[in-house]
């Protein structure tokens, strides 16, 4: 549209005189042009010029601008050498049907970056669960057509349709099907909206996450990357490690202050003064009595399990060197052993019951 | 301030009871006034009640101390006892001393070994002049 505006224009300005010579249509060039029609892209190899382009002013606009007509003109002569047609009849627009493009544009904006796989991924990932395509269409058997799946008009989901809705078996009668349809419809819409701004925070979280160091064991860790990653290991667990057993010499961990951990609440200062006096003698009692009880028990089921365990390995290298037959042979001298004589000791009361009743039938 | 919780007197308790054997209840339970231990900034004092109540209503971050302190939660929360405490334990004590060799060797020990250094501290010249020749 500019170029037809701007010819009219020059033709107005011109002289009347000269507005009848046509310019030439024919280019004289040293070396062909290089065109790729896909793009509208024409490549001219020749050497600019040089006298010419040098130096600023009204000389060097005029030789670029015969230079910049000179390569339209050979491009649009290659243009009307393309096969074209005429669209939409015989008094439509000539069309001509570019072929595709040589030169391979870069990107204009970058590229998406990968962003980490919802929850729903992994657990797909995880089973092999791989994305069956469905149809679009679907047959609707009460309007004896194909409907679409979803959408304006879809089979099944005509609301008119529904106008009956039957109670279930355990439901309450007085209980209104329809609301609660359509408050489970809006529980489902909210649920999944919501997992989806989870999903969306997720990858943001990732992608502005700042590495940390790598928990499993790499050769490359620092003590303290080290210490980390034992410490996270002795929390994940099911009690969040408050019961794991220490290591000989692993640092007791403080507990956390400051406001990571929730309002800790403590007696009042100057509380019943009398009833703390007790409970601090009760600790006390406690702890007095406590000291030699637990050990004698303690000691001693320790050394009995001890024993136990060996007996138990012993076995299992004796069956192992006598294979099969070793097993039924071992069974019937191994039962009185000392296990039983040492157990009779600690539960005499249970004992007794069951050995002073036994009759022979 | 505030009193100590169950796992705060425990851990007091059986560092006292190192020292002064099952004779805390004496210090927990006194015929001449009621006495409480209370935790202020980390450290444990002993204070009366009557001085309890003097010191609660100071304002927390005013309070420096209070009463005697026992001693104080370090870091990892174990009780250090303090000498400041020495007055209170006195009377009841099972003997002070630096043990020479280890609890292990204890065991094993001939009865002659020296098994405990009786080191004196600061005062002692001082208050045993007339006993010791």
């Amino acid at each position: 549209m500019a170029a037809a505006v701007r010819v009219e224009e020059l033709l107005a300005a011109a002289a009347p005189g000269e507005r009848e010579a046509p310019r030439s249509v024919a280019v004289e060039k040293e070396l062909e042009l290089e065109f790729d029609l896909g793009n509208l892209l024409a490549l001219d190899p020749n050497p600019p010029p040089a006298a010419g382009l040098r130096g600023a002013g009204p000389r060097r606009e005029a030789a670029l601008r015969a230079l910049a007509r000179d390569n339209a003109q050979l491009l649009v002569a290659q243009l009307w050498a393309l096969p074209a047609e005429r669209a939409g009849g015989a008094a439509g627009p000539l069309v001509a049907s570019l072929p595709e493009p040589s030169c391979r544009l870069p990107r204009e904006k970058p590229p998406p970056k990968p962003r980490p796989p919802t929850r729903w991924e992994q657990f797909a990932r995880l089973k092999g669960i791989r994305r069956r395509k469905r149809t679009s269409l679907v047959w609707d058997e009460q309007a004896k057509e194909w409907r679409r799946r979803w959408g304006y008009r879809r089979a099944g989901g005509d609301p008119a349709r529904s106008w009956l809705l039957e109670v279930p078996a355990g439901a309450d009668p007085e209980e209104d099907q329809f609301a609660k349809k359509r408050q489970e419809k809006r529980e489902r819409v909210a649920r999944n909206e919501f997992n989806r701004l989870r999903n969306l925070a997720r990858a943001h979280r990732a992608s502005t996450a700042i590495p940390a160091p790598p928990l499993h064991p790499t050769g490359h860790q620092s003590r303290q990357e080290l210490g980390l990653a034992a410490r996270v290991a002795r929390v994940s667990t099911a009690s969040l490690g408050r019961f794991q057993p220490r290591l000989p010499k692993e640092p007791v961990e403080l507990p956390p202050r400051g406001r990571c951990s929730k309002k800790r609440r403590f007696e009042p200062v100057l509380g019943d003064l009398a009833a703390e006096r007790g409970r601090q003698l009760e600790l006390l009692k406690a702890m007095n009595s406590k000291k030699p009880a637990l050990d004698i028990t303690r000691a001693v089921n320790k050394q009995l399990r001890e024993e136990d365990a060996e007996a138990a390995a012993a076995k299992g290298k004796k069956q192992k060197q006598r294979g099969k037959r070793g097993r039924r042979q071992q069974q019937r001298p191994a039962r009185g052993g000392r296990k039983s004589g040492a157990r009779r000791q600690q539960r005499p009361a249970g004992g007794n019951i069951t050995g002073g009743k036994r009759k022979k039938a | 301030m505030r009193p100590l919780t169950e796992a705060e007197t425990r851990a007091v308790f059986e560092k006292l009871g190192r020292y002064i054997g099952e004779n805390i209840q004496l210090l927990v339970e006194r015929p001449d006034g009621t006495y409480c231990f209370r935790l202020h900034r980390d450290r444990v004092y002993y204070v009366s009640e009557k001085l309890l109540k003097g010191a609660a209503s100071i304002p927390r971050g005013s309070l420096v101390a209070l009463g005697t302190c026992f001693g104080k939660f370090t870091k990892t929360q174990k009780f250090r006892l303090n000498v400041t405490a020495l007055d209170f334990l006195a009377p009841y004590a099972k003997g002070f001393g630096v043990a020479a060799k280890s609890t292990q060797d204890c065991r094993k020990v001939d009865p002659m070994a020296i098994v405990v250094f009786h080191q004196a501290d600061v005062g002692e010249y001082v208050r045993s002049e007339d006993t010791l020749t």
